[in-house]
């Protein structure tokens, strides 16, 4: 077990995001996470990185309970992951090389002729070789998401987060992604966690998946399981039905009352 | 309701300045570790510095200027014109440079350090790091706190000199005042004590402003709307800690 997520509370402002998730990762495999916005996916990976700790319950990760390492440990354990954001995150003042260095510069003291060789088989794995020089500014919206994938492994994590890693590609763009997930997990054997609602992209790539909803796990199995769940909850989402136990509507008073009642004033 | 709407606010404003104090804390516990990367701080005094020299300069040489045309109609009328190089180098040493200068800084540089710090926020740059492993306090604050702390008495200094130029511009090249005298005058009634509170007053602006400018940038709320809120506070609260503690350091330099 890579992660292992026990019971755990959190909330925000009062507003419960979790209560009583329960998970885990087991090594060498993509674990999917799925749910609809605003379930607190993303909040579970600010949870597995240590940014932020939950309220009650307890998250492992390499069997280590996060809550008891101090800062200095959580930081040797944060070089053993790797994590995708959304927006790829790239640091704008450095270049695409520089960018890839960033991490293997910061943390180690590799000659530069190593390291520049350690750098252009990362971004020759992603496929952007080429762009060494260009500025995160000069990047496409997925090719900037591959470059953070290229700095993503460039130290070999033995874990990778995605965070939303379909969000706004073209569909190019997105079938190289998600050919990059599978081949990374493969070929370098990272346990890997994809955090996304696009369920028919993940039902390609995930060994394992959890739907979250009403922050605990509604559903868990494999893709093909959770397809074939009867649970009304897990059926909308996979089926993608406006209506359903997650409603349409956003509560609101009586429609034909609320019309007529604004004709009057 | 009036006493407690402004407990609120007085109490907001403690804390505000708790956190300040706590940032500035934990700003120089990573100055040592920062020196050793001096590339990074060198990067910064050029952003905060070198960028703001035209502005520095431009303004150092018109508020020179002034003061040999108001200086010298002034003088004038008590008949000791030779004066203006004495009123021209304390005005600016003691007061005008640092205060300006501050001022300046506050709106060019002290600006462009929050909104960029803002926006690394907003884009997540600050959380990747802290996900690689890297402090974005050591990477990313430490050295643009230090790059202005560093670059305010410089840019003091030229604005001191460029200031004096003007002054001696408009009143010996304009108005007719000896030059000989003027800068004899200078000379004569300068001495150590007044430099040092140009550049005590400089360095301690630098470390507010830039204080100020960092912790805003930092903590700015990652949206928009947060990135500007955190620049408008930045320019309001940097101009009046300015003038509060110019009073404060001139009376303790009198």
């Amino acid at each position: 077990m890579v992660v292992a997520v026990r019971d755990v509370h959190y909330a925000v402002g009062g507003r419960p995001i979790f209560a009583g998730l329960d998970l885990e990762v087991r090594r060498g495999r993509i674990t999917a996470i799925m749910g609809p916005s605003g379930t607190g996916k993303t909040t579970l990976l600010r949870l597995i990185t240590a940014q932020i700790a939950a309220d009650r319950g307890a998250v492992q990760v390499f069997g280590r309970d996060l809550a008891t390492l101090r800062s200095r440990e959580v930081y040797a354990l944060r070089q053993r992951m790797g994590m995708l954001f959304q927006n790829g995150a790239l640091l704008t003042d450095l270049d695409v090389f520089d960018n890839v260095a960033f991490p293997v510069r910061e943390h180690t003291d590799l000659p530069e002729a190593l390291l520049r060789v350690l750098v252009l088989t990362k971004l020759q794995a992603v496929g952007l070789r080429g762009a060494t020089g260009l500025m995160p500014g000069e990047l496409s919206g997925g090719m900037a998401r591959r470059v953070a994938l290229a700095r993503a492994i460039v130290m070999d994590p033995e874990i990778l987060l995605y965070d939303e890693p379909f969000v706004g590609l073209d569909p190019i763009s997105l079938g190289v992604i998600l050919r990059l997930i599978k081949q990374m997990n493969a070929a370098l054997g990272i346990t890997s966690i994809v955090v996304s609602h696009d369920v028919q992209e993940l039902a390609t790539i995930a060994d394992d998946s959890y739907l979250i909803s009403g922050g605990r796990v509604a559903a868990a199995g494999t893709p093909a399981q959770l397809r074939a769940s009867d649970s009304p909850a897990v059926r909308q989402f996979m089926t993608g039905s406006a209506d359903g136990p997650v409603p349409f509507h956003y509560p609101a008073p009586d429609y034909t009352a609320q019309l007529l009642g604004a004709e009057q004033a | 309701m009036i006493s407690l709407r402004s407990s609120g606010y007085l109490l907001e404003g403690v804390r505000r300045l708790g956190s300040v104090m706590l940032f500035l804390l934990q700003l120089l516990m990573r100055c040592v570790a920062a020196l050793r990367r001096p590339r990074l701080i060198v990067m910064q005094i050029y952003n905060a510095g070198a960028r703001s020299l035209i502005i520095i300069m431009l303004s150092g040489l018109f508020v020179g200027m002034v003061l040999g045309l108001q200086g010298y109609d002034l003088l004038q009328r008590f008949g000791s014109e030779e004066a203006l190089g004495t009123a021209a180098a304390l005005g600016l040493l003691r007061e005008l440079a640092p205060v300006i200068t501050a001022l300046l800084f506050a709106g060019r540089a002290g600006t462009a350090l929050a909104s960029e710090i803002g926006l690394m926020r907003a884009t997540d740059q600050l959380t990747a790091m802290e996900i690689m492993a890297v402090d974005p306090l050591s990477y990313v604050a430490t050295p643009r706190f230090l790059g202005g702390v560093i670059a305010m008495p410089l840019l003091t200094a030229i604005f001191s000199m460029i200031g004096l130029f003007g002054a001696q511009l408009v009143g010996v090249q304009m108005m007719g005042v000896d030059r000989g005298v003027f800068w004899s005058q200078t000379q004569g009634s300068v001495d150590l004590h007044d430099v040092n509170e140009g550049l005590v007053k400089s360095l301690v602006f630098g470390i507010a402003c830039s204080l100020i400018a960092v912790h805003e940038g930092y903590h700015a709320e990652p949206t928009a709307a947060g990135v500007g809120l955190a620049t408008t506070r930045t320019v309001v609260a940097s101009s009046v800690i300015i003038l509060l503690l110019d009073y404060v350091l001139t009376a303790l330099f009198l």
